[in-house]
């Protein structure tokens, strides 16, 4: 059934199984679901033993994370495809990924930024996953996400300030249904 | 007024992306510029929240499961229904007397343990199952059709009994090898989870239900009128009972 022999099968486990958390990690993302993202994930993992043999050394985690962010956006391309092409704009955003297990959660904190971080483009919210969720330099960042560092250094700022903008939104109308 | 920098140096100063020469050409520059001054605090504050927040959220067991069965197939040990291979046949009945040997020389092996590697055999055989194309029994919902295919294949009145209006539809059955004997699996599906029940003949007395967890999984095993069950899937453990009780008042 597997394409992978014995010993490049060794390597795979070696050396790539480690990062099937931060697969998972980056398809829950950018895909903002969990069951979506278990399945793109398994079958950015199964295309990763297939292409296998093409990997050469190097760095194992961005060249799994690059499959699975394409497996990702083909994925979204063809289930979700207003979602790519749609700049940010936060009473859609909001609306859009405002349903009922986001409202539930929304109550604290940690909900608050769940739902403040779905709410930014698929770009921007990769990026700032790679850079503070999984730790990911720069350089690993315009690897995984073909862009060059320059682009990632302004697509980080406009990522941040808009995650900002989103959650002084949610302070405001907090504020207001308080009263 | 934005500062030309925040785009760029501001982001790889406050990620200490920097060489050191622009590290300190941008510290100067951050003196003079209230702009990038006030951002460096908003900064600070979104990627803090970002990395203090539980927001990593690691692989479900059910996908490095999946991943690893991919990376090592086991080779379906069932038969078919094509006809016997008697080289498989031998081999099952040397595996069979061995485990009748087991059984008789050592009871001691029939605790826990053995529960448990029971269920681990088992495990295997419901994880192999839920590998693509694996499906070499019967696929129907038909009561009829498929206690058919299990006639010719098994010595005792197998149960076959469909649950659908409880929430668990009969999706066919197959036979499998654990321990190497013949067992018989009814495929049950609920919230589109897969159920694989397990069972075989026993001379054993009925035993009420025991419960385990191995490999993400979660199995029931009991016996009843000479016959063993053991149900495995990763679904809700309650939901696995309710199905327990469901055929259990059946037989």
């Amino acid at each position: 059934m597997t394409e992978l022999e014995l010993e490049d099968r060794a390597r795979f486990e070696q050396l790539v199984m480690p990062h099937v958390d931060a697969a998972f990690n980056l398809a829950r993302w950018l895909l903002r679901g969990r069951a979506d993202a278990e399945d793109v994930a398994q079958e950015a993992l199964l295309r990763a033993c297939r292409f296998f043999r093409g990997f050469h050394g190097g760095d194992a985690r961005a060249w799994l994370l690059q499959i699975v962010r394409n497996t990702c956006y083909t994925w979204l391309e063809k289930n979700r495809p207003m979602e790519l092409s749609m700049e940010f704009n936060e009473e859609i955003h909001l609306q859009a990924s405002a349903t009922p297990e986001t409202l539930a959660i929304a109550g604290d904190d940690r909900g608050r930024l769940i739902v403040a971080l779905e709410s930014l483009p698929p770009r921007f919210r990769e990026v700032l996953v790679l850079r503070e969720l999984e730790g990911c330099s720069y350089k690993e960042i315009a690897a995984i996400t073909s862009i060059p560092i320059g682009t990632v250094m302004s697509s980080l700022s406009r990522a941040r300030r808009q995650l900002y903008s989103a959650l002084a939104n949610f302070a405001h109308k907090g504020a207001v249904r308080e009263v | 007024m934005k500062c030309e920098f925040a785009d760029s140096l501001l982001q790889g100063y406050f990620d200490g992306e920097l060489s050191g020469r622009r590290t300190a050409e941008f510290e100067r520059h951050l003196q003079h510029c209230a702009h990038c001054s006030a951002e460096l605090v908003d900064l600070d504050m979104v990627s803090g929240m970002l990395r203090l927040t539980p927001l990593y959220q690691p692989a479900p067991v059910s996908l490095r499961r999946k991943i690893d069965a991919y990376l090592r197939p086991i080779e379906p040990a069932a038969p078919t229904s094509q006809p016997f291979p008697w080289q498989w046949l031998a081999t099952a009945a040397a595996l069979l007397l061995v485990a009748i040997v087991i059984w008789r020389v050592s009871p001691e092996l029939r605790n826990d343990d053995y529960q448990a590697e029971l269920a681990g055999e088992i495990v295997e055989a419901h994880l192999r199952a839920l590998q693509p194309g694996h499906m070499n029994g019967v696929a129907s919902a038909n009561v009829g059709v498929v206690k058919e295919w299990f006639d010719a294949k098994i010595k005792f009145a197998l149960p076959v009994r469909d649950f659908a209006k409880a929430g668990f539809a009969l999706n066919g059955g197959r036979m499998d090898v654990i321990e190497g004997r013949s067992v018989a699996v009814l495929v049950y599906e609920h919230n589109g989870r897969p159920i694989n029940v397990f069972i075989w003949a026993t001379r054993e007395p009925d035993t009420p239900p025991r419960a385990g967890y191995r490999q993400g999984f979660q199995w029931v095993d009991w016996r009843k009128d000479n016959m063993e069950f053991c149900a495995v899937s990763d679904a809700d453990p309650a939901d696995l009972e309710l199905l327990q009780q469901l055929i259990n008042s059946s037989v």
